[in-house]
């Protein structure tokens, strides 16, 4: 990021905060991140921690911890369908915060949830209860699809307050102004999103996505790219192209779909999650390697 | 509003945009994706519907009247005036082409999005008029248009997907949920995000992120702006009241907004009550789309406003029998308005708008579309129960019942109403 930037930055009042947690940054130190994200309590409560814990023992850097909401606007049907099987399975964001303190990790987790459960929570009018009780339970930030830089001021402040980071989504339709006003506010790393549309596993890995991060290549903070990886081998594409990580959804619900539909024992589905955050990982590993040494400045 | 202003009302926030905003309500609470395209539609909102650049309100005036068939009349409903001993006047948007006050809004849109460029639009619907509008609108204009429709509204307004079919429009329906109107929403802003470079959405009511509650509100104020004038020619004065039914708002938005500088008119938001006010917060269903009446403050597809929801911030699903009532949110403007006290939400349940469905058709020969007829319903509803709503009143006929007649049949013998004519001759031999 150029200096003028920084001290505008800096002027609005965010900026020492804004460095608050080291922890998501840190995890994408060396490239070649992995980022897996599931619907926290899909299909079951007990099963999901299993899961999670299975997708660390597979080699996640990070994990997005999806809070499910009933109208996931941004999400495609694989996702809608954790998101109601989570539900029913009684998902709530209390629930989500038992879960996270009981999780057994050590990578770092980002909450992933829609804003009105986040302005619901609790007694204060705004974020600042559902922020608070995300840092007691050790979540790092948030990534909320449906509060764009323009309306996150609230959030930004509660995360600020509570030492959180608040992670924006930059589209491949985001440019110029956009851009700056979200750098101005973005904290932990930036998920580029890979291509237009509602969240999705696909077959190729769309040209928008090298566009996206070539637009965004004097950001000093990480870039994690995602939106239809499916495979090590475009984790490798994408992180050759200069990603510092891969964030993978769709691709992992579908095994917990499967193994729900199939009615496999959850080890089993757990140990097929780890093999599958196996090769992803090394994807995205083998495509930073091939990346010739960063300069630093 | 301005960075100095930031953070003044609590959840106020900082965007740069003056407007947007209507009280605590409004905003834009979107996917990133869909940001720029709609900072491109406030963008044109601004200089073509505002400004009239190109003379686009000039052709859309045009086309209103030739296609549309504006304006409507307001005309005196002599029976219910007699039954009700008051003077009552029918502002009647059913007699807009495709038979609802929804082709103002969907010609505007669909006009805007051909002065864009956009070279295709899509739309949600929930009754299927808005869909039909739409559709009527893209072939009269020369746009493809695909529509997406929850699978229930789907089963019971099959006239309307028949209608946008034959207007040669994709009718797409939906899977999810309880596959209604909140669904339809959803699913078309998913494929907005998707195709957003060349699609305008076209949405259906004073609903959605900012510029669309207060664009839509635009095309629809025609209706106040005709009928205020009307009054005043045949009436010699204002209404001392204005009646209109709620769900997402756009009729009503679009028959108050003249009035709501008018001290003297009290304007009436007519709400889906349902089978009952009661909620289920367990099965997270409300059996009743009462948004207003019982709903509180949240973020639902685009907006902050009132929303039908549990305490933890989930969205309720709604009930109506009535599909285009049948939605959990409602219009920011809307709801802005009932905490400023300007207007006054009302519910009508479920039973007492079949009653009033066939009132009105026996007493005035107009058959109301089920959501209209939730305003008959409260018109009858205060009157009985000695409420003085004045001696004129409007009442805002925004649609035409033929869509519903099957619904209305079945709901009619299953509940036995003694008002309705008696069809059950018909049932030998193969339905109506
Ligand atoms: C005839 C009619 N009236 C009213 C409505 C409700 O919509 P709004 O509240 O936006 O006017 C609909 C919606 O489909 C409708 O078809």
């Amino acid at each position: 990021m150029g200096d003028d930037a920084a001290d505008a930055a800096g002027a609005s009042g965010s900026a020492d905060s804004r460095t608050g947690t080291d922890a998501t940054a840190t995890a994408f130190d060396g490239g070649g991140a992995f980022v897996p994200y599931l619907a926290v309590g899909d299909p079951t409560y007990e099963a999901s921690l299993e899961y999670v814990e299975a997708l660390a023992r597979g080699g996640a850097d990070l994990i997005e911890l999806g809070l499910p909401f009933s109208e996931p606007m941004a999400e495609g049907p694989t996702i809608q369908g954790a998101v109601t099987r989570a539900l029913e399975a009684g998902m709530t964001p209390d629930r989500f915060f038992e879960f996270v303190s009981e999780l057994d990790v050590d990578v770092p987790l980002v909450c992933m949830t829609y804003y009105n459960l986040i302005y619901q929570y609790g007694s204060s009018d705004g974020p600042r209860s559902f922020v608070e009780r995300a840092a007691e339970v050790g979540l790092e930030g948030f990534v909320v699809p449906d509060l764009p830089a323009e309306e996150a001021g609230p959030l930004r402040e509660a995360c600020d307050e509570f030492g959180l980071d608040l992670i924006f989504i930059v589209a491949p339709t985001t440019r110029g102004d956009r851009l700056e006003r979200m750098m101005e506010r973005v904290s932990g790393y930036v998920y580029v999103q890979a291509r237009l549309g509602a969240t999705g596993a696909r077959e190729d890995v769309s040209d928008q996505t090298g566009e996206s991060l070539e637009r965004l290549a004097d950001w000093e903070i990480p870039k994690a790219v995602g939106f239809g990886i499916k495979t090590g081998e475009h984790a490798e594409r994408i992180a050759a192209a200069g990603a510092d990580g891969i964030i993978v959804g769709s691709a992992l619900v579908d095994i917990v779909a499967e193994g729900h539909e199939d009615d496999r024992p959850v080890e089993e589905t757990a140990d097929r999650l780890a093999e599958k955050a196996r090769e992803l990982k090394a994807g995205a590993t083998r495509g930073a390697e091939s990346l010739p040494e960063p300069e630093h400045p | 509003m301005s960075e100095t202003e930031r953070g003044r009302e609590g959840e106020r926030t900082d965007r740069t945009t003056a407007d947007g905003q209507f009280g605590r309500y409004g905003g834009q609470y979107v996917p990133e994706a869909l940001m720029p395209a709609l900072e491109e539609l406030e963008d044109a909102y601004e200089r073509y519907v505002l400004e009239n650049e190109d003379g686009f309100m000039d052709e859309f005036e045009r086309r209103i009247r030739d296609f549309g068939g504006r304006p409507t009349p307001l005309g005196r409903a002599d029976r219910l005036s007699e039954r009700y001993d008051s003077e009552i006047y029918l502002k009647r948007e059913d007699l807009v082409h495709g038979g609802a006050h929804k082709l103002n809004n969907a010609l505007g849109q669909v006009l805007l999005a051909k002065y864009m460029g956009k070279e295709r639009v899509i739309a949600e619907t929930g009754a299927g008029q808005h869909g039909t509008a739409t559709a009527m609108a893209a072939a009269h204009l020369d746009m493809p248009c695909e529509v997406y429709m929850g699978r229930t509204d789907v089963n019971r307004q099959r006239p309307n997907v028949f209608r946008m079919r034959i207007n040669g429009a994709e009718v797409n329906p939906v899977d999810i949920g309880r596959g209604t109107l909140k669904e339809a929403i959803s699913e078309t802003m998913r494929e907005w995000s998707r195709t957003v470079e060349r699609t305008h959405y076209v949405i259906g009511s004073v609903v959605g992120p900012h510029p669309f509650p207060a664009m839509v509100r635009d095309f629809q104020a025609v209706i106040s702006e005709e009928a205020r004038e009307q009054a005043r020619e045949q009436l010699g004065s204002l209404p001392d009241a204005v009646v209109s039914c709620a769900g997402g708002g756009s009729n009503t938005m679009g028959a108050f907004h003249h009035f709501v500088p008018d001290d003297s008119v009290d304007l009436y938001a007519v709400e889906a009550g349902g089978s009952s006010l009661e909620v289920d917060e367990e099965a997270g269903v409300a059996p009743n789309s009462a948004t207003l009446s019982t709903g509180d403050e949240g973020v639902l597809h685009g907006a902050r406003t009132t929303l039908l929801q549990d305490s933890d911030g989930q969205i309720m699903e709604s009930h109506s029998v009535s599909a285009g009532l049948d939605y959990s949110g409602v219009g920011p403007e809307l709801a802005h308005l009932v905490d400023e006290g300007r207007v006054t939400p009302v519910t009508v349940d479920d039973t007492a708008a079949l009653e009033a469905f066939h009132r009105l058709s026996t007493d005035e020969g107009i058959i109301p579309a089920l959501e209209t007829s939730h305003a008959f319903g409260y018109l009858h509803e205060a009157f009985e129960s000695g409420e003085d709503l004045g001696e004129t009143v409007v009442v805002n006929v925004s649609g035409r019942g033929d869509k519903d007649l099957e619904t209305v049949i079945e709901e009619t013998e299953k509940r036995g109403l003694e008002s309705a004519p008696d069809m059950s001759v018909f049932e030998t031999g193969g339905g109506i």
